[in-house]
């Protein structure tokens, strides 16, 4: 069958099609001009033209997060590859599928500090799950297909594919994905089903088990959150999730305890110290997780099932490692359980619901109210009960109001919680807003901000105008670094060095300025109406939510410290410092 | 982790494509992430070239070793990683040039000792010599330091190779 001849630029498109990928994030320069050319002369092929090449790594993020599919970027050498680095660097925190072109100066021209030359294979490296440098026109299709297999398969993360402008011109020869068969790489999916037996008894032996679940269950996939449910149900165990976990079990299950960590809640932290058994599926044992190492879960047994070999006993040893796809352990797991027609030992379970019940009595996300002031935790209750009925994605930047989202917010669906984790990069939510709104035209999507993060890409603002994506961007405006705020309070004696948000722009004014609509509320009274009329306007929204500008998030295990050494509000941080090891810690 | 565990010294021997910039993955793996390297060396061994050989010689506990083979594994160019000391008997050998700048009684004594551990003259003028010596890399480390009281030393070492005894190749 003959083709037509394909130039390199050509072949980029093509292959980007024969992927499934239907839209591609991005911005042009000198470097990628022929990819931009072929664009111009297709339709299959949609491109979203961010204000900035970081707003559209994060957008692919979004994106990819709230579908499970690859986020495509596309991208100019030099600065282009540049602004990216700090998305690659966060999906590859969080273990998002991305593939990432960028353009590069022509093969003869590398090394030679040429316009616009950088060394974005260099500067990727330590970032990237992989990365490539195409030199050959012949390996260029085949390439793309193998990033793309890279980026999705086993543990998901970002690839750039760097690509010299003479490439793009050069006729090169087109191969199809399912002829791409990689050399090495092949994660394992099926868990060791002797260890899975294993895990099954123990499991079925504890007395006090707790189930940890983490972002693998949401990568792997929505059978993987049933699955997950299924076996949470079955075994009746205490279930809590990670920040990268929620949605994986439906927030409103008895069995759940609320997300776990610095700012998780008392049951969930409790229960990991005094549990007998924790089940780790799709996590990472993270330090926002853990606390201090050397008292974590001290009496238990631990089991980690991970699809990433090097996850399981990096931080914590455990006594048994399955590595694995979620899905596919889960689903032995089941099958093992019922086959044996095992069950965990009912009265001492029913005795550690009873302990873990009293914990849960302390209610330790509840928060004083006030008729004049809006608190921040407030605003986002309401915002979750008026919006929990839609189809709702929520995005959100990083600080007080990222811990607030995930304490208040409750998601019964995986994909609907897009936030970054590992790397914790303010300016996140907004561009990833703008992906996930692309992917799901329809749903409602709301960035929860604070007024510091969002002017870290608050042009991405334009994008949302140009395609008329109806975003919403929350404010939770604290006129102060919240979080940072609260460590200097914290640990520094009440010095607010350079955390206060000064000469904040007017909100409603910018988003009018921008093309968008501008909403503000100033007392608790105007919050429902706001958010109402938020929901009602088919168009990119900013709601400025004036809220206490001294409210602190808590609970908080503060750095250092144990599970069990919780604090519970402003009245407790008197009674325990925090140790001299804390301190050096982030 | 458990700051008690014993430090072990382990060789690693991992196959890897010989595509440009997989030392530099390798190498950036162990910056970034702590790990010790003793030694590293490298070498296309394959009858096409098309696969390189890297041989590390790292140390850490027992945990840090698992962890570091794990992640050199998870490498995409990666094909097979062994850690040969923890798979059995294996050899190592490593290769020393060491020239000794010395003239009466220090040259002669140069010689004296290059003989007993049986190492080449590889370079010779009328006041140095450069000595070429193989084997493990303590017998290297003992001949070095003998020969650094003779007089002004320069050290030229490849760092170590391994293989396992026996008949199973790779
Ligand atoms: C790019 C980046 N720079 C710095 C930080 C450190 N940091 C973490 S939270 C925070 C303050 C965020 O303030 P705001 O967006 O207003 O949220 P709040 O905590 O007030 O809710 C800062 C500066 C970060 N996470 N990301
Ligand atoms: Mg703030």
């Amino acid at each position: 069958m003959a083709r037509e001849p394909m130039n390199g630029a050509q072949v980029v498109i093509k292959a980007l099609i024969d992927q499934g990928v239907d839209v591609v994030f991005g911005y042009p320069g000198g470097a990628v001009l022929p990819i931009y050319d072929a664009l111009f002369k297709q339709n299959q092929l949609r491109h979203i033209l961010v204000r900035q090449e970081g707003g559209a790594v994060h957008a692919a993020e979004g994106y990819a997060r709230s579908t499970g599919k690859v986020g495509v970027v596309l991208v100019t050498s030099g600065p282009g590859a540049t602004n990216a680095v700090t998305g690659l660097t966060d999906a590859l925190m969080d273990s998002i599928p991305i593939v990432c072109l960028t353009g590069q100066v022509p093969t003869h021209l590398i090394g030679n500090d040429a316009f616009q030359e950088c060394d974005t294979t260099g500067i990727t490296r330590p970032c990237t799950k992989h990365n490539y440098l195409v030199k050959d026109k012949n390996r260029l299709a085949q390439t793309l297909h193998e990033a793309f297999y890279i980026a999705r398969s086993g543990r998901p993360g970002p690839v750039v594919v760097d690509l010299p402008k003479d490439i793009q011109f050069a006729e090169c020869p087109y191969v199809g994905p399912s002829n791409v068969v990689h050399k090495t790489y092949r994660p394992q999916i099926k868990g060791d089903r002797k260890a899975i037996e294993q895990a099954v008894e123990m499991i079925a032996k504890a007395k006090r088990p707790v189930i940890y679940g983490g972002g693998g269950i949401i990568n792997s996939g929505p059978a993987a959150a049933k699955l997950f449910s299924e076996f949470v149900r079955m075994t009746g165990a205490p279930t809590t999730l990670t920040l990268m976990g929620l949605g994986a079990l439906p927030a409103t299950d008895e069995r759940y305890l609320g997300m776990l960590g610095m700012h998780g809640t008392y049951e969930a932290n409790m229960a990991m110290h005094d549990c007998d058994l924790m089940l780790c599926v799709g996590a990472r044992f993270d330090d926002r997780v853990t606390g201090r190492l050397d008292a974590f879960s001290p009496g238990s047994k631990k089991i980690h099932i991970d699809i990433d070999r090097t996850s399981i006993n990096k931080n914590v040893a455990v006594d048994l490692g399955i590595v694995g796809d979620v899905a596919h352990v889960l689903e032995d797991m089941i099958k093992v359980w019922k086959a044996g027609q095992k069950q965990v030992d009912k009265k001492a379970v029913a005795a550690w619901w009873k302990k873990v019940d009293e914990w849960r009595a302390r209610d330790c996300l509840k928060f004083k109210t006030d008729k004049k002031i809006i608190k921040p935790q407030y605003a986002i209750q309401r915002l979750y009960e008026l919006t929990r009925d839609r189809e709702t994605y929520i995005t959100t930047e990083v600080g007080q109001h990222q811990m607030w989202a995930a304490q208040h917010y409750r998601f019964e669906k995986p994909n609907r919680w897009m936030t970054s984790g590992g790397l914790g990069t303010m300016g996140y939510g907004l561009p990833a807003a703008v992906g996930v709104q692309i992917a799901h035209p329809d749903a409602l999507v709301v960035d929860i901000a604070g007024e510091a993060s969002i002017m870290m890409n608050i042009q991405e603002i334009a994008t949302a105008v140009q395609y008329r994506l109806p975003v919403k961007i929350f404010i939770i405006n604290n006129e102060y670094m919240g979080m940072v705020r609260q460590w200097q309070e914290l640990l520094h004696g009440g010095r607010y060095s350079e955390s206060y948000s000064a000469a904040l722009p007017d909100f409603v004014k910018l988003a009018e300025a921008f093309g968008a609509v501008g909403l503000r509320a100033t007392k608790p009274s105007e919050v429902d109406d706001v958010i109402g009329e938020m929901i009602a306007v088919n168009r990119p929204v900013i709601v400025d939510i004036a809220v206490d500008q001294k409210e602190n998030c808590f609970p908080m295990i503060p750095s250092g410290a144990a599970h069990n050494e919780m604090l519970f509000g402003p009245d407790d941080e008197a009674g325990k410092p925090v140790s001299e090891e804390g301190m050096v810690l982030v | 982790m458990n700051n008690n565990a014993q430090i072990e010294r382990h060789t690693v021997a991992v196959l890897v494509d010989n595509e440009p910039g997989v030392l530099a993955r390798v190498i950036g793996l162990f910056s970034g992430r702590g790990y010790n390297i003793e030694s590293l060396t490298v070498s296309a061994v394959s009858e096409d070239e098309s696969m390189s050989r890297i041989t590390i010689v790292t140390s850490g506990t027992p945990m840090i070793i698992e962890q570091i083979k794990a992640q050199l594994d998870r490498l995409v160019p990666v094909h097979e990683v062994h850690d040969l000391t923890a798979e059995g008997a294996h050899i190592e050998r490593e290769i020393a040039l060491v020239k000794v700048v010395a003239g009466g009684a220090e040259r002669r004594e140069s010689l004296r000792i290059a003989d007993i551990f049986k190492a080449a003259v590889a370079d010779t003028t009328r006041e140095s010599f450069v000595f070429s010596l193989t084997g493990k890399p303590e017998k290297l480390d003992a001949f070095v330091e003998l020969m650094r009281g003779l007089g002004k030393t320069e050290v030229a070492r490849s760092g170590v190779v391994g293989i396992a005894r026996g008949a199973k190749a790779l």
